[in-house]
């Protein structure tokens, strides 16, 4: 009487042991999984401009980043009003010129019109060489410089001012040596660790490996459940036996190894476009940011699954994003955040993410090193992805 | 043509073509169409999906250029002028554009102060608009918390806020239940009768079309016929007859029977319990009868000798008599919708039937009528002769050789509440194996929410949910393996391709390796998906989506296949089609849950679930129900058992 050719998929076949059954059983779970994971990275791959928007953009913005983000200053425009006239001032001014940090853009002549020239940011600062400079040098007096800064741009303008001091200091001990003076007592000698030379670049390239994948794989789980809600194939996929354990990993899968792609790319262009040489090792640094892309994924996915709409996903998303970047640590430091906010850090898997990158690459940090970070981001994982998983059915319509 | 009266619309040699970006082709939607639509009438566009009605409208209301001809409305010409022409027209589009986040009155106003209505013209055009759609106790509620039917009622609503000459609806009662749609028929009978608006409207609905003055039936870009109701229904003059199956066998069965002795049979549908049908030649009837006479002996034995042969098979071979075994015809008076099938019949110049995929021959014999062909029952003396035999032994139907079954799903005491709104209340039914259960219903009257229950989409307030014999409470991952579902949207994924599609929901069912190959190739061939396979489902037309929705549900072989509103906005072609592959499903033993507007269509079910808000107001087959809503059409019988159970309410 039964028109059916087939057992039904679930029904065990025949009369097989309980090991056979469970043999079964994963075998369904893993063909179930693996349709599920070849479907999602159809639907990411198969459209060319979305397969060009997945590397394209990671490509273009890590070498922005690598060329444009740099507080690293050179020919820093400055003025000067030089009311000595001296020997010894134009010596100051030749040591500025030859560091190849400052370009003179002019002189001025009355003390009227320094402010013009900082207000039309001719000039990031105005030096004033006293009248006094020679005479009070010679006499064994301390001379002050005067110095005007334009510190709308707070990075810029310290910088200027730490490497000003710099010359400043190189300057009064060849002054000192040539009066037949001793050696100061104390001299400063820096050694800068892990960025010798003290690059932006060091410090942004190896921040980007973490941080730019996780914009666009958050964008895509985000995006994911949404979609299918939106086109009505949410409810196809949960009338399926797929179970939400498999629909979030299917879900997460694709996206994890897309994230992890694209940090691969910007590594890529850090050790052999930039050359920034890489100190750790591979197994840690890949430890590190599949937990992270983990983290980031589960945070995309409750996002997901909350959403009723593509558009709604969407502003979540961003209205994520923003302090994510913020309280990241990617261009200030965490340090010197608020209390409340450093606080707030701590939920924020950028953090943690650009902290993994930054020290296994510059510091070459070992397994035991990161732990704080791999302990926090697993957290992160293992709390988001079962709450997305039980959302996919439990959000209420 | 020169008439003297007034034209509303005139269309001379209209041509338009679409260039199909993604397909990489051109595809024409109309060609040489020359129309002319007096004033003042109310005229409907009927044809298959894919005629051209809506490029029509749209070419009349000045939103898209024909390619050749011209388009006169109110006597100005649209191409040239088509804002002067916007001014004095409205167009309601199929998705009308509400704003489901602004209230009911809010919308009013939106779209009057877009057209621009002066505010003291306001208030007695709303008031008139707000008593005629009966939404008067609805302005402050959001039109997104609107039922499908009030959300219709209110596009109109908005698309009447200034009083146009000329209205266009686009099908305006797509996915609107009965009570709406005649709510939605009597406001534009009253518009034209009142007001001598002149309305064009197209619609998938032949008793909609049934009702206007004039009916332009369209078919691939041309019109092949154009007259009153009544001027077209004389055609199908002649071959329309009604006969009643023999007790206890589902009027579907007969209709298939017919169905596939395609070289004498033009269409046949089951209507109140009986079952309608249009034979090819006029008095074919007659002709046959006497057939039978004649060679009925020799008929009779080969027949009993091939056993193997299906019923299908002896009648729409070379026989040349309708495969009735002695059931008595009558004969009756032609619909419309019987003169839409005759004429796109014979503009196809090929038979209908030929065209679909015989499944039931497809799939060799229905199982229940090859395994009960030996146990003939003697009383059913007047069937047991002709070559038709073997009808009998279908009556022994599902559902009598199975009611000692376990039912396929039960359903006990259900109850599902939204906060303090009680969607589904204390609901309490069965269904049996093979059986094909119709859930009905208004707008908002909780049988998604039933359904949704069923399909284990939803979990229960409370109550019991059996389904394929498993607890849903319990073992969900289990029940959804055993069934099929086809949403009521198209819910592939579009993007991919047909076999992608395919091959994903096979794995997602658990089939892997051979088996999936050989189940995906036995659905593509099934539902002839073969032209399309490699290409994007995403482009598919409507047809084609839906039996890829249905091969992909029932990929995994279901015991249980739940069906949407499968056939909104399908037109009667289609609509057939699909209730053919159905039929041929519960006769393989397929159960088949399916929720519907077309009360037309609870005709093929064999029992059906009337439900109002969240209530079982009437559970049995088409006949008890009928019988429920007193005399007359299924249609009569759901409004009348509604609005009593409604009225009683109030009391």
């Amino acid at each position: 009487m039964n028109p059916r050719e087939f057992p039904l998929p679930d029904e065990p076949r025949g009369r097989s042991s309980a090991l056979i059954d469970h043999l079964e059983g994963a075998r369904l779970f893993f063909v179930r999984l693996a349709a599920l994971i070849r479907k999602e990275a159809l639907a990411i791959l198969a459209d060319r401009s979305s397969r060009t928007i997945l590397f394209l953009p990671v490509l273009m913005q890590s070498l922005l980043f690598g060329y444009a983000a740099t507080y690293d200053l050179s020919h820093v425009p400055y003025a000067v009003m030089d009311q000595s006239h001296s020997a010894l001032s134009v010596r100051l001014l030749a040591h500025l010129d030859g560091t190849g940090f400052f370009r003179r853009v002019t002189d001025v002549e009355a003390e009227s019109d320094i402010a013009p020239v900082i207000d039309s940011q001719r000039a990031l600062m105005v030096i004033t060489v006293p009248r006094r400079f020679e005479q009070g040098l010679a006499a064994g007096e301390s001379v002050p410089l005067q110095v005007i800064l334009d510190a709308r741009n707070s990075t810029t303008a310290s910088t200027a001012l730490a490497h000003l001091a710099a010359v400043v200091g190189d300057f009064n001990q060849e002054l000192a040596r040539s009066q037949g003076a001793r050696q100061p007592a104390l001299s400063l000698e820096t050694r800068a660790w892990f960025n010798p030379n003290r690059e932006t670049r060091w410090n942004f390239m190896p921040a980007l490996i973490a941080s730019l994948s996780m914009l666009q794989t958050l964008l895509l789980t985000a995006l994911s459940v949404a979609r299918e809600r939106e086109q009505g194939t949410f409810d196809q996929l949960l009338v399926t036996p797929l179970s939400p354990v498999q629909i979030m990993l299917g879900k997460s899968l694709p996206p994890v190894m897309i994230g992890l792609i694209q940090s691969t790319l910007v590594f890529l262009i850090t050790v052999y476009w930039f050359q920034i040489p890489f100190a750790g090792t591979l197994p840690v640094l890949y430890a590190g940011l599949t937990a992270f892309v983990l983290a980031g994924v589960g945070i995309g996915l409750v996002v997901s699954a909350l959403a009723a709409t593509m558009q709604q996903a969407m502003l979540y998303t961003f209205v994520l994003l923003m302090p994510m970047m913020l309280l990241s640590g990617l261009s200030t430091p965490i340090s010197s955040m608020p209390e409340i906010l450093q606080t707030a850090t701590l939920i924020n898997p950028l953090r943690y993410g650009i902290d993994v990158a930054r020290r296994v690459y510059l510091e070459g940090a070992g397994f035991g090193d990161i732990a704080g970070d791999l302990l926090p981001l697993l957290v992160i994982a293992l709390l988001t992805l079962p709450m997305a998983a039980w959302l996919f059915r439990h959000r209420l319509a | 043509m020169s008439s003297p009266a007034p034209a509303v619309l005139r269309c001379e040699r209209v041509r338009r073509t679409f260039w199909l970006a993604e397909a990489r082709h051109r595809v024409i939607a109309l060609v040489d169409i020359n129309l002319q639509i007096a004033r003042g009438s109310l005229t409907a566009l009927v044809g298959p999906d894919g005629a051209g009605k809506t490029t029509l409208l749209r070419l009349a209301a000045g939103l898209l250029q024909p390619d050749a001809g011209s388009i006169e409305v109110l006597g100005i010409d649209v191409v040239r002028e088509p804002q002067s022409v916007q001014d004095r027209i409205s167009y309601m589009p199929q998705r009308f554009g509400l704003y489901e986040d602004l209230s009911v009155q809010e919308n009013l106003d939106l779209y009057a102060d877009l057209h621009g209505i002066a505010r003291e013209v306001r208030v007695p055009r709303y008031a008139r608009l707000l008593e005629m759609t009966d939404l008067n106790k609805f302005t402050t509620r959001l039109a997104g918390q609107l039922s499908g039917g009030m959300k219709q009622k209110l596009g109109l609503a908005c698309t009447l806020v200034r009083s146009p000459e000329l209205l266009l609806l686009d099908e305006p009662t797509v996915g609107v239940d009965p009570l709406s749609r005649r709510e939605l028929w009597q406001i534009i009978a009253q518009l034209v009768e009142e007001e001598h608006l002149s309305v064009i409207v197209s619609t998938a609905y032949l008793d909609e079309a049934e009702r206007c003055a004039e009916v332009v039936l369209l078919r691939a870009g041309r019109i092949l016929a154009n007259g009153p109701p009544v001027s077209l229904r004389a055609q199908a003059a002649g071959r329309c007859y009604r006969v009643t199956p023999p007790p206890g066998v589902p009027a579907r069965q007969l209709q298939t029977r017919l169905l596939d002795a395609h070289d004498l049979v033009l269409d046949a549908v089951p209507q109140s319990g009986e079952v309608w049908f249009m034979t090819r030649a006029e008095g074919a009837v007659a002709a046959a009868e006497s057939g039978r006479e004649h060679g009925r002996s020799k008929e009779a034995d080969e027949s009993n000798a091939a056993s193997g042969a299906g019923a299908a098979n002896a009648a729409g071979g070379t026989s040349n008599r309708l495969p009735l075994g002695g059931l008595t015809v009558h004969e009756r008076a032609p619909r419309l919708e019987d003169a839409f099938m005759l004429l796109i019949d014979r503009d196809e110049g090929v038979s209908q039937a030929s065209h679909l995929p015989a499944l039931s021959r497809d799939r060799g014999n229905p199982p229940q009528a090859a395994a009960l062909r030996g146990s003939r029952e003697p009383h059913s003396h007047e069937l047991s002769h002709g070559p038709s035999g073997d009808l009998n032994t279908a009556r022994a139907d599902p559902m009598n050789a199975r009611s000692e079954e376990a039912p396929v799903i039960e359903v006990h005491d259900l109850v599902r509440r939204f906060g303090d709104f009680v969607a589904v209340a204390n609901t309490t039914f069965s269904v049996r194996r093979g059986e094909v259960f119709g859930l009905l219903g208004p707008n908002g009257a909780g049988k998604t929410t039933t359904f949704r229950m069923l399909c284990g989409l939803l979990p229960a307030t409370s109550g019991s949910l059996r389904v394929a014999g498993v607890d849903l409470r319990h073992a969900r991952a289990e029940a959804r393996a055993r069934i099929g579902y086809v949403a009521q949207k198209f819910a592939l994924y579009g993007n991919l391709s047909v076999r992608e599609n395919l091959r994903f929901f096979a794995g997602a069912y658990g089939l892997s390796g051979e088996q999936s190959r050989e189940r995906i190739d036995t659905v593509v061939e099934q539902f002839g998906l073969a032209a399309v396979v490699s290409g994007p489902s995403g482009l598919l037309a409507g047809g084609y989506r839906q039996r890829l929705a249905m091969a992909a549900a029932l990929l995994h072989e279901p015991q249980i296949l739940f069906l949407d509103e499968p056939t909104s906005g399908a037109d009667p072609l289609a609509r057939r089609e699909f209730w053919r592959r159905i039929t041929a499903l519960a006769q393989a033993g397929t159960t088949v849950v399916i929720t519907t507007h077309f009360m037309e269509e609870a005709e093929y079910c064999d029992r059906i679930l009337i439900q109002d808000a969240g209530e079982v107001l009437a559970l049995g087959t088409p006949q008890e129900v009928r019988s429920l809503g007193g005399q007359g059409d299924m249609d009569g019988a759901f409004i009348h058992i509604v609005e009593q159970a409604r009225g009683g309410r109030a009391a």
